[in-house]
């Protein structure tokens, strides 16, 4: 455990220090959200309709951002070697690497979140279940991502094929994150797509560690 | 103590060496020798438990030691080719993923970098970086050293110092395996040369 912890201090002092990137997925996520107004027209209620929509997908392509360095940098500088020789199962260096990413990228974005879908006119009372589907959705994208980071690891132009590989997979995370706000807004309860969300993140939490661990041992080989 | 077998290795369908052997006691060193490409940097990574051999054994007071990896992984201590530094931590900092501010201050007064405890790596020179790397030795203890070519731009003081540190490891019933074109400044050491598919011993 304390050897968990120690990797976990490791990663946040590591995105701590190297603080732009760490904040280029914020940036990036308020940036691409506030291209909407101009894009669309700022009428409240066209806004207001697809601001869910909109938070959601710039959301997941802002976590998109830092994950080919997730692995990529370790990988590169020998650190991995060295992460692997620590003593952590390769399956609980994999949970921890995801842990990070939902705390350094996941956390900041569900915090940035509710001052982006109040500016795109969202009505208020659907952001608490914005961001509770939120909240599961970023887990489960830091889970799916930390796979797929594993496993392009050592393959040429793997940063492109990284978007390619998660995005089908959020699909059903979207459909159901985007349908609890739609839920408030229409007048019914979102607790069933939350439900839902959750019922994914329960399943990719054991899941994505353990084949994320089988794509780290393969790129090392 | 620590014996391989008949150690096989094939990377992107090529042979990098076959029937591998060896066996190493208690305060003893082996030197792998052998041209570049003959498989020293590869035969250290299978006895990290980091790569898979498509044949033989590594044996660890008898017992197969790739059975339980993470196991084996405490037993050892590592230094790759690549120094795995990270430019934007202090050089005190790239070693508290592996212990306490003790152990930490210990392991840099042995390789002489105390003075430079604070100072982002990015500023250390190669060699400093070599130093910084080789002093996550000390930060467990490991029975066994695996080093590759440890003393690339290392000063010949710090080759020196460097050879305290494997003889005072060996004297303490540590082992060594090192991969290695310059001479080291170690005793008595057994060889293995790797020669391209075939060992010659």
């Amino acid at each position: 455990m304390s050897r968990f912890l120690a990797l976990l201090s490791r990663e946040v002092r590591l995105a701590v220090r190297h603080g732009t990137d760490t904040l280029a997925a914020v940036l990036f996520f308020v940036l691409a959200a506030s291209q909407f107004p101009f894009a669309v027209g700022p009428e409240p209620e066209v806004l207001g309709h697809i601001a869910p929509g909109v938070v959601w997908v710039t959301a997941l392509l802002a976590a998109l951002l830092p994950l080919d360095r997730l692995f990529g940098a370790d990988y590169e500088d020998g650190s991995l070697d060295l992460l692997l020789l620590s003593g952590l199962p390769v399956t609980a260096l994999a949970a921890g690497k995801a842990l990070a990413h939902w705390l350094v990228t996941g956390l900041p974005l569900l915090v940035a979140a509710a001052p982006v879908a109040v500016m795109l006119r969202m009505s208020p009372a659907g952001l608490p279940a914005l961001l509770a589907g939120l909240f599961f959705g970023t887990i489960v994208l830091s889970l799916l991502g930390t796979t797929g980071a594993a496993l392009v690891l050592g393959a040429r132009r793997g940063g492109v094929l990284l978007p390619l590989l998660i995005l089908p997979l959020m699909a059903p995370v979207l459909i159901f994150g985007v349908a609890a706000a739609g839920a408030v807004a229409g007048g019914t309860s979102p607790q069933p797509y939350l439900l839902l969300l959750a019922a994914m993140c329960a399943g990719a939490l054991p899941l994505c560690p353990l084949a994320a661990a089988a794509g780290l041992r393969g790129a090392l080989s | 103590m620590l014996e391989g077998e008949g150690l096989a290795v094939i990377r992107g369908e090529r042979l990098v060496f076959a029937g591998v052997s060896f066996a190493l006691a208690p305060g003893g060193a082996l030197l792998l020798t052998g041209p570049n490409g003959a498989g020293k940097s590869t035969l250290l990574r299978v006895l990290a438990g980091l790569l898979r051999p498509v044949a033989g054994t590594v044996r660890w007071a008898g017992e197969d030691a790739l059975a339980d990896l993470p196991e084996h992984a405490l037993r050892l201590c590592y230094v790759g080719h690549q120094d795995a530094v990270k430019p934007g931590l202090t050089v005190a900092e790239n070693l508290r993923f592996w212990g306490g501010p003790e152990a930490i201050a210990r392991a840099l007064a042995a390789v002489d970098l105390s003075p430079l405890a604070d100072l982002p790596a990015r500023m250390l020179s190669a060699g400093q970086r070599r130093r910084l790397a080789l002093s996550r030795l000390l930060m467990r203890d490991a029975p066994l050293w695996l080093l590759d070519e440890p003393t690339t731009g290392l000063d010949s003081a710090s080759v020196e110092r460097l050879g305290g540190l494997l003889a005072a490891h060996r004297a303490s019933g540590g082992m060594v395996v090192a991969a290695t074109h310059l001479p080291l400044p170690m005793g008595d050491t057994g060889s293995l040369q790797l020669k391209g598919g075939a060992v010659v011993r």
